[in-house]
């Protein structure tokens, strides 16, 4: 087995909120206890509703929160024992929104060649050369690094995020939603780019994403994650394929689908709306919304267990396939 | 009369009045939907579908205005109906449903009392009474505990509740068109699947007929018998839900439809490189002459670069927009 370049141990990020006045602290455990590795050149897809944590987790891996408890490890060294810049070398992000993320008074020549020059890249003719490089491995011309973000179309400005965060030559991304915010004419575009630019440079990729499509598209490996934990991991096909948490299945049974071409039934269909990361609820977590759901799901929490190797779901039922 | 459409949008035009010049943001635009029918109109962002729902709700506001064209109720023309005549219909005979519930409830008054309002208003009925049907509308749109719920301010509801309240105004009277407007584009997918299904089962009960405007091909093809495509300001191709993916005829709507990963493909065929439309949307300002599809179509030829296409009806009540369709 590879090593892995990345590698979380039982990580947690728990938040306080609240105050002493209003209701008193509460303790918010957005990412509660996760445990996965992503291995050089690999793709993980993370997949979860909104609230699930992981963006949190993505912040996490970024450096950007201390974890509460656990480790995060790049390249086999925990995170705490690295330089703020040596992480950043290792792994950058991609994230939602090409309007939000660009600086809107710098051009794009500044946007790629700030990150080059703080890492100690000073030579101007290099950092040119490694500028110029990169906006044509983006699909960019030349002439476009003078120009500022708001003369660039919505698929374009990702086309720069994501320069951005491959000019440092990174090992691993983090793509958070990277085509949700984008015309849907466009996402196919940014997609082939992405897929390209991981051949080519032989990156690994977290891809967050809440569309199962693009998921499967693009993973080599999958995590579910509901209220803060993994709930299901495998590869793409065992997840798709034969998914055995039924909030797997609700989320693939969710997808309007009229070739029904999906494994799943459209009975898998979970009722209701995810609970508060405040007050989840007892034993397994899914279990107000789930359509297996029996006494044991109230009382006890489903350990996250193999099914075969690599393939491991936190479900009291997970013997069944449907 | 029966045979009659519900609604019929004949020649649409829209007109964007900006400092100078003036642009139809929205032309030719013409559909029928039947009585309890479900109609799709789908498209991206800036295409002009949300104005065309706006047009028929009568609810353009400056810069954008009618700019032509005929819509018609149930045989009766409302696009010169006065404002106090749209507000009647609104409601009564029209629902609406918006993407983002937060901003299109009251955050002042408790949900119960907007449900409420709908009885007073077009049926004349007490607030007393009004109340009572209130809780139960909150009862058909499946919110627990509906007799505290009507109670509740929006704030206290979570995104998905909200846009059952949303709905469960939209539907209070009855009406015999609903408007949804991309209705679930705001929530969780697990969410969005169930207000779907909500939506569909309320007006099939109640016989109403759905326009549902989406940029989600496949949530409208799943949801309506047909749907129309737009693109730029016009309506360039519609089918029946089934066609339009299984055989779409224009250029634009097949690039759509490869363009997508969709789920269960990379198992049947392995991965594929995305099809990609090339290009971007023109902007208002600078539609292309002829066809405006042609700067993004690989069929391009020189008529589609100079003569602007016309609708060419084809069997099935489906109709295409291209010199080159097929």
């Amino acid at each position: 087995m590879a090593e892995s370049l990345l590698q979380l141990d039982d990580l947690a990020v728990h938040f306080k909120v609240g105050s002493t006045f209003a209701g008193g602290i509460h303790t918010l455990k957005a990412v509660d206890g996760v445990t996965i590795d992503v291995k050089p050149g690999e793709c993980l897809g993370l997949v979860g509703e909104s609230g699930c944590g992981k963006s949190t987790l993505a912040l996490a891996i970024m450096g950007l929160i201390p974890p509460t408890r656990g480790h995060v490890a790049l390249d086999g060294r925990d995170l705490s024992e690295r330089e703020r810049l040596e992480t950043a070398r290792t792994v950058q992000m991609v994230f939602q929104d090409p309007y939000a993320s660009l600086n809107p008074r710098q051009t794009v020549r500044r946007t790629l060649a700030d990150p080059l020059r703080i890492h100690g890249v000073t030579d101007k003719a290099e950092v040119e050369a490694r500028v110029a490089d990169m906006l044509a491995r983006v699909g960019l011309r030349p002439e476009h690094a003078d120009r500022y973000p708001h003369e660039f179309s919505g698929g374009q400005r990702q086309r720069i995020g994501i320069a951005r965060a491959l000019i440092l030559k990174p090992k691993l991304v983090i793509c958070d939603e990277p085509v949700s915010a984008l015309d849907v004419s466009i996402r196919a575009q940014i997609i082939n780019l992405l897929l390209e630019l991981k051949d080519e440079l032989g990156l690994a990729y977290i891809m967050i994403s809440h569309d199962l499509g693009v998921v499967e598209h693009v993973s080599d490996r999958v995590a579910v994650m509901y209220l803060g934990r993994i709930v299901e991991q495998g590869g793409w096909q065992e997840i798709f394929e034969d998914p055995r948490h039924p909030y797997t299945r609700a989320l693939i049974a969710a997808i309007p689908d009229p070739f029904q071409r999906a494994a799943v039934p459209a009975r898998a269909k979970a009722k209701g709306e995810i609970a508060s990361a405040l007050a989840p609820p007892p034993g397994c977590h899914f279990h107000p919304r789930c359509p297996l759901k029996a006494d044991i799901c109230v009382s006890q929490d489903p350990p996250l267990e193999a099914i075969a190797a690599g393939h491991r779901a936190a479900c009291h039922f997970r013997d069944r396939s449907g | 009369m029966t045979t009659d459409p519900l609604l019929k949008v004949d020649g649409l035009r829209i007109a964007l009045s900006g400092s100078k010049t003036t642009y139809n943001a929205v032309e030719e635009v013409s559909f029928d939907i039947g009585r309890g029918e479900a109609f799709g109109l789908v498209g991206e962002s800036g295409c002009g579908k949300s104005i065309t729902a706006l047009a028929v709700m009568g609810l353009l506001k400056r810069p954008l205005s009618l700019g032509g064209g005929r819509i018609v109720l149930d045989g009766e023309e409302i696009q010169d109906a006065s404002p106090a005549e749209m507000r009647e219909l609104r409601g009564s005979r029209i629902g609406m449903i918006f993407q983002e519930p937060m901003t299109a409830l009251n955050p002042l008054s408790p949900v119960g009392r907007q449900i409420a309002e709908m009885f007073v208003l077009h049926q004349k009925a007490g607030w007393s009474e009004a109340m009572d049907r209130a809780e139960e509308a909150l009862r058909q749109v499946r919110v627990p505990s509906p007799e505290r719920r009507i109670k509740d301010y929006p704030h206290q509801l979570s995104g998905g509740m909200r846009q059952r309240v949303m709905i469960a105004i939209a539907l209070a009277c009855s009406p015999e068109l609903l408007i949804a407007d991309e209705p679930t584009t705001a929530l969780d997918v697990t969410v969005q699947a169930e207000i779907i299904d909500l939506m569909a089962e309320l007006c099939a009960a109640k016989g109403t007929a759905i326009l549902m405007i989406s940029h989600d091909l496949g949530l409208v093809a799943n949801m309506c018998k047909r749907v129309a495509v737009m693109y730029a300001g016009r309506i360039v191709e519609a089918q029946p839900a089934e066609a339009i993916f299984a055989d779409p005829q224009h250029p634009y709507t097949q690039g759509l439809v490869s363009s997508l990963p969709r789920l269960g493909e990379r198992s049947r065929r392995g991965r594929q490189r995305l099809r990609e439309i090339s290009g971007v949307v023109p902007s208002i300002q600078a539609y292309p002459p002829g066809c405006r599809f042609n700067p993004r179509c690989p069929r391009a030829t020189d008529v589609c670069l100079s003569v602007p296409p016309d609708i060419t009806p084809l069997p099935a009540d489906s109709l295409v927009r291209c010199h080159h369709h097929g």
